[in-house]
């Protein structure tokens, strides 16, 4: 793919990636609170802005309810805004990221995908990402460090178009992305800058000759009214993500394609659909399978908030087998992202038969095998209520 | 793709020359992973690390179980740990040792090669007291990657947080560590 500027390779972590792609972008407001479950992100950050590399005015906090509550002050302010977290922290803030998106605030947040407790736990698996999955918030899914380091550049961009105007979560999965050195090309400094531009807030609190009310009371008169219109902000976002997406990929010479990464699918039988790194790992097990002459392929999710229902029929519509994997459980209930996906099917005659598999909860490592279990599995899978488990010892 | 694991225990910088390794195979071209095995973090504890080699981009994104090479910065660890545990039957077993690699072979039962050498002996008489350096030199000699490429990545990195007349030992440590291996490895 033609490029139009020339990037540098590095070998850095997930969370280094990030930071990076912060420093380039350079808010003028980041809040975090600075204690686990945090990142590496905000002390990466905190090291710019202490070195001067950086004019951010970083904002260390004493919760991450106060983070997110400090970034909507600013960013209603006026201001362009980050911040960072995982997990628990999530949980934490997760108030105040209604807020934000029901503010309409262009907020990017990175978020290192980590469980849940109880019981206590630091690894990988996506309940943060899915407990904030209805407060409004775009979420975008990274494969790799280099994915999420170019999302959160798109997401900046992304978050800020006029017909979007919400918050922005860009997920990296905790320790196997945010904890492992990978080689990961930058672009260059004034490239990112200019990529994003100048932030124009829409009436900002700053504005002291043109006064205007945040925050504002609206009782069974107007709430509806409102809340309809934030909807038609997710709805924009869409169109919104492609063009960004494109500008992105003319500006660096890598291929983001749509909202779904569709990897050998066009003559498929069996796919699996999954975010984040376990999507890499499924690619080298297709590229086996196919070796082997067997027809399987990979529907990775970049966008899952909102969730492009047409576009993944056009992808899967063909497919006699299609498994789901979740990793996070939505307790009561099929996966999410199952429900997801067999939901854009409902008024479809021809339909994969779908199976919905729960993996890698807690950083359970997700391997080749399992991988290939779920493929074999779903040669002449039937229809079926059945929640399996994949990597759980029984 | 070659896989590598090291082991160590908690402060003795297994996860550094992982990384390290990393980025000096980065300079070769290579693509490369680079990541430690998490649990509770304290001083002393056994600690793995990983390291994944390739000419093409690394998408697989699960744990290392067969590697091709690994490293025991500490050899108690042949006590608690089981580092051959997965290691291919033709990869190769480094080991910070006073004692032989026939004795190290007794005790692992491991039939590929083996490369004994005393890592913490040679870090004392560069002056760092630290196996691990010593370690990735050895990596590098089985590795067959340019031993001047692996020093200048290793200055620049390690220039980053020690002073110079420090990075200048452990530039020596490096180097002995290396000729170590590579008089084992080639002699083997």
């Amino acid at each position: 793919m033609q490029k139009t500027v020339v990037g540098y390779r590095k070998a850095m972590t997930g969370h280094k990636a990030v930071a990076e792609a912060m420093r380039q972008i350079e808010p003028d407001v980041v809040a975090v609170y600075p204690i686990t479950p945090q990142s590496e992100i905000a002390e990466y950050y905190a090291e710019y802005v202490h070195n001067g590399v950086v004019r951010t005015e970083l904002v260390p906090v004493e919760s991450e309810h106060s983070a997110m509550s400090a970034c909507v002050g600013a960013a209603a302010a006026g201001a362009r805004v980050m911040t960072a977290t995982a997990s628990q922290g999530l949980a934490l803030m997760v108030e105040v990221v209604y807020i934000a998106a029901g503010l309409r605030l262009p907020i990017v947040m990175a978020l290192a995908n980590r469980s849940l407790s109880a019981p206590i736990n630091i690894h990988c698996d996506h309940s943060d990402a899915y407990l904030a999955r209805d407060s409004g918030a775009i979420q975008i899914f990274a494969e790799s460090a280099q994915e999420a380091y170019d999302y959160m550049i798109i997401a900046q961009k992304l978050a800020e178009d006029k017909r979007v105007r919400l918050p922005v979560l860009v997920n990296l999965d905790g320790f196997t992305l945010t904890h492992t050195l990978q080689v990961v090309e930058l672009l260059p400094d004034e490239a990112v800058k200019g990529f994003v531009g100048e932030f124009e807030p829409i009436h900002p609190l700053l504005d002291v000759d043109n006064p205007s009310t945040w925050g504002a009371f609206a009782m069974p008169d107007y709430y509806f009214e409102l809340k309809r219109a934030q909807q038609a902000g997710m709805e924009a976002a869409p169109e919104a993500f492609l063009e960004v997406q494109k500008a992105f990929s003319e500006l660096s010479g890598r291929a983001y394609r749509g909202f779904f990464e569709a990897y050998r699918l066009e003559d498929a039988e069996r796919a699996i659909v999954v975010m984040g790194s376990t999507a890499g790992t499924a690619k080298v097990v297709v590229d086996e399978l196919r070796e082997r002459g067997e027809k399987v392929g990979l529907l990775k999710v970049w966008l899952w908030r909102p969730f492009v229902r047409e576009e993944l029929v056009k992808l899967l519509g063909h497919l006699e087998a299609v498994a789901v994997l979740d990793r996070a459980l939505s307790f009561g209930n099929m996966g999410a992202l199952f429900l997801d996906v067999t939901s854009a099917f409902v008024h479809e005659d021809k339909r994969p038969v779908f199976v919905n598999y729960i993996y890698g909860l807690g950083g359970r490592d997700v391997t080749t095998d399992q991988i290939k279990r779920v493929y074999e599995e779903l040669k002449g899978a039937r229809p079926s209520h059945e929640l399996r488990y994949l990597g759980l010892r029984e | 793709m070659i896989e590598i694991r090291w082991h160590g225990r908690g402060g003795q910088g297994a996860k550094t020359v992982s990384q390290i390794l990393a980025q000096i195979l980065m300079r070769e071209g290579k693509h490369v992973q680079a990541f430690p095995e998490y649990g509770p973090e304290r001083s002393g504890a056994p600690v793995k690390a990983y390291d994944r080699i390739s000419d093409e981009e690394i998408r697989i994104h699960s744990g290392v179980y067969n590697p091709d090479i690994v490293a025991v910065i500490d050899e108690t660890l042949l006590e608690s740990e089981n580092p051959t545990d997965g290691l291919k039957p033709d990869g190769v077993l480094i080991v910070n040792t006073p004692r032989s690699a026939d004795e190290i072979r007794r005790k692992t039962g491991f039939q590929g090669k083996i490369i004994a050498f005393n890592a913490t002996k040679v870090a004392q008489e560069a002056g760092t007291g630290f196996p691990n350096v010593p370690m990735l030199g050895a990596v590098v000699a089985v590795l067959g990657v340019d031993p001047q490429v692996a020093e200048e990545e290793l200055k620049e990195t390690l220039s980053h947080r020690l002073p110079p007349e420090v990075v200048e030992k452990n530039l020596k440590a490096f180097r002995a560590g290396y000729e170590a291996a590579k008089e084992v490895y080639v002699g083997s």
